[in-house]
C-alpha cells in the first residue's frame, strides 16, 4: 500500500483528513467542528470526490476522533458512512477522550482495594483490582477479584483472582488453608497438584494452565512483574 | 441491670438466642439463662418465636396453661399482659409463648420489635429464643434486639452455620454477638475426634460467654418441664449460671471440663470396676 496524503478538495479545511499507512487508511476526523458538518464532509468524501482511492480491493480503516466525545450512537452513524464502501472494513474506532465513568471504571481496575474485616461463611468480597484484606476468610465465605488476591490473614473459603480470564494473576495468604482456589478458568483443591505446605505465606499461580503453590520468597522469581506494575 | 433508655427511663436489655443451625440447643441455652437470671433476681422474660414449632413452653413445663400467644399479641387479640405466663415456681420469670398453628410470617419484625420494646419497659432481661434458619423468623427474632448470643456445638457443620449468622447479625444493631458453646464432650475433645474451644474461637473471632459440658442431666430436666440450672450438682447447670453471672457484669472463669474424680472413684477405675 502506498502511502496517500490526500489533500483537500475545497478552501474550506477539511474535516476529515485520510492517511493510508501500513496497516490500511486512518480516517482522522477534525474534534472542533460540528458533528453535522462532520457528518456532511464524511458523506461528501465516501461518496463523492474520494470515490477513485477508496474502491479496490479489502483496506483495513481506523477512525481516529481525536479529542471529540462521541455516543455509541454517533459511533454508528459515521461507520455507515463509511461500511457503504463493501471493501472497507473499520478495525478500530479511537478517541482520546472517555467519560467520567468509564475513567472512574479504569481506574477501580487498576487500584488496590484494602478491606478490614472477617469474610464469614456466606458472605462474597469481590470488586475489580487488586484486592487486599486484612482479616480471614472463613470456610463458606467467598473472596473473588478481577485482579490479584492479597490475604493477610487465614485463608480457609473460596478465592478466585482473575475473574475475568487474567491467567497472571495470583493468591496470596498468609496462612493458606483454603477449600478451594480458582485463577481465571483454572479451579484447583488442595491435594490435587498442591499440597498444604509449611503453614508460612504461600502463594497460588497458574503454570501452563495449572495451580501450583509456592512460598512467598518465590514471587520474586515467578511474577517479578507485579512489583513494578502495582507497587 | 438496667440500662438508660430514651428520655431518661430505665428499658431492660433484649437478648436473641440464635445459631442457624437447628439443634444446637438454642431453647435449651434460653430457658436455662433465662431462669438463672430470674434466680439472680433480675426481672425475665422469655419470648418465643419460633412459631408454629414451639418448644420453649414445654422445655419449662408451661405448655398447659398457654391461653394467648405472640401472634394473638401481634394481631391484637389481645393484650400484651394477658398472653403472658407467669412462672409459679420463680416470681421473676414470665413467658410469651410462640403459635403453633401459624408459621414464621404471621408476624413482622416491625410488629416484633414493638413488643420487645414494650416488655423492656417492664422487664430487666428480654431473652428471645429465635427458630433455626436464616428467613423471615431469625429476622423476627433479631428486630427488637440489643444484644445476640449465638450458640454452636463444637461440630463442623454447627460452626459454619454459627458463622454465618454472626455475619449477618453483623449487619444488625445488636453487633457482635457473644459464643456459647454447647455439648462439649471433654473426653472427645482430649482425643482430637471434636473441635476445640481454641479453634472455634480462632474461626469465629467473637467473645466466648460460656462453655457448657455435655449433660445427661440437661436433657432428663428438660423432658421433665424443669430448667437444668434448678439442679445445683449438674455440671451443665454450673455453666448455665456462669453464662448469667457473666452477662451481669461478674468475671467468672470458665470451669474445667474435666470432671474431677474422687479418690474412690479412681481407685476403683484401677482396679477396673469403674
Amino acid at each position: 500500500m502506498v502511502s496517500v496524503e490526500v489533500k483537500p478538495v475545497t478552501t474550506v479545511k477539511s474535516k476529515v483528513t485520510i492517511k493510508g499507512t501500513k496497516e490500511g487508511l486512518v480516517f482522522f476526523m477534525d474534534d472542533t467542528c460540528s458533528f453535522d458538518e462532520l457528518l456532511a464532509d464524511l458523506r461528501e468524501k465516501i461518496e463523492h470526490s474520494h470515490q477513485q482511492i477508496l474502491s479496490g480491493p479489502l483496506i483495513r480503516v481506523s477512525i481516529k476522533l481525536g479529542k471529540r466525545y462521541c455516543t455509541p450512537e454517533q459511533q454508528e452513524e459515521l461507520t455507515k458512512i463509511i461500511r457503504q464502501k463493501g471493501n472497507l472494513v473499520i478495525h478500530l474506532v479511537e478517541a482520546d477522550v472517555i467519560t467520567k465513568e468509564e475513567a472512574f471504571a479504569e481506574r477501580l481496575k487498576s487500584q488496590f482495594h484494602v478491606q478490614v474485616h472477617t469474610v464469614r461463611s456466606g458472605q462474597v468480597l469481590e470488586s475489580d483490582g487488586d484486592i487486599l484484606l486484612l482479616g480471614d476468610v472463613n470456610p463458606g465465605g467467598t473472596i473473588r477479584s478481577t485482579g490479584n488476591i492479597y490475604v493477610l490473614g487465614h485463608l480457609r473459603g473460596y478465592a478466585h483472582a482473575g475473574i475475568s480470564g487474567d491467567t497472571e494473576a495470583i493468591i496470596a495468604a498468609a496462612v493458606m488453608n483454603p477449600t478451594q482456589l480458582r485463577i481465571a478458568e483454572v479451579v484447583s483443591k488442595p491435594g490435587e497438584e498442591w499440597t498444604q505446605n509449611s503453614g508460612g505465606t504461600e502463594f497460588a499461580y497458574l503454570e501452563n494452565e495449572t495451580m501450583l503453590v509456592a512460598k512467598m520468597n518465590y514471587l520474586s522469581r515467578i511474577r517479578p512483574e507485579l512489583g513494578e506494575t502495582k507497587a | 441491670m438496667r440500662v438508660e433508655g430514651i428520655g431518661g427511663t430505665d428499658v431492660g436489655i433484649g437478648i436473641v438466642i440464635t445459631s442457624g443451625k437447628g439443634g444446637v440447643g438454642k431453647t435449651t441455652t434460653s430457658a436455662n439463662l433465662g431462669t438463672a437470671l430470674a434466680l439472680m433476681g433480675q426481672k425475665v422474660c422469655m419470648v418465643d418465636t419460633d412459631i408454629g414449632l414451639r418448644n420453649l413452653d414445654v422445655v419449662m413445663g408451661l405448655e398447659n396453661r398457654i391461653i394467648y400467644d405472640l401472634v394473638d399479641v401481634a394481631e391484637g387479640a389481645c393484650r400484651l399482659q394477658q398472653a403472658l405466663i407467669k412462672d409459679k415456681r420463680f416470681e421473676n420469670l414470665s413467658l410469651l409463648p410462640a403459635a403453633q398453628t401459624k408459621d414464621k410470617n404471621a408476624i413482622t419484625p416491625e410488629q416484633m420489635e414493638e413488643i420487645i420494646t414494650q416488655l423492656k419497659r417492664e422487664f430487666d432481661y428480654v431473652v428471645i429464643d429465635c427458630p433455626a434458619g436464616i428467613e423471615q423468623g431469625f429476622r423476627n427474632a433479631v428486630a427488637g434486639a440489643d444484644q445476640a448470643i449465638v450458640v454452636t456445638t463444637p461440630e463442623k457443620a454447627a460452626v459454619r452455620d454459627a458463622d454465618r449468622i454472626i455475619g449477618l447479625l453483623e449487619r444488625e444493631k445488636v453487633g457482635m454477638p457473644k459464643l456459647v458453646i454447647n455439648r462439649v464432650r471433654s473426653h472427645m475433645v482430649k482425643n482430637g475426634e471434636m473441635l476445640d474451644v481454641e479453634d472455634i474461637l480462632d474461626l469465629l473471632a467473637i467473645d466466648l460467654v460460656g462453655v457448657v459440658p455435655d449433660d445427661d442431666h440437661v436433657i432428663r430436666s428438660a423432658n421433665q418441664g424443669e430448667p437444668a440450672v434448678m439442679n445445683h450438682e449438674s455440671r451443665a447447670s454450673i455453666a448455665y449460671r456462669n453464662i448469667a453471672r457473666r452477662l451481669l457484669g461478674e468475671a467468672v472463669p470458665l470451669m474445667p471440663l474435666e470432671e474431677k474424680k474422687g479418690v474412690l472413684q479412681k481407685m476403683r477405675k484401677f482396679f477396673g470396676l469403674k
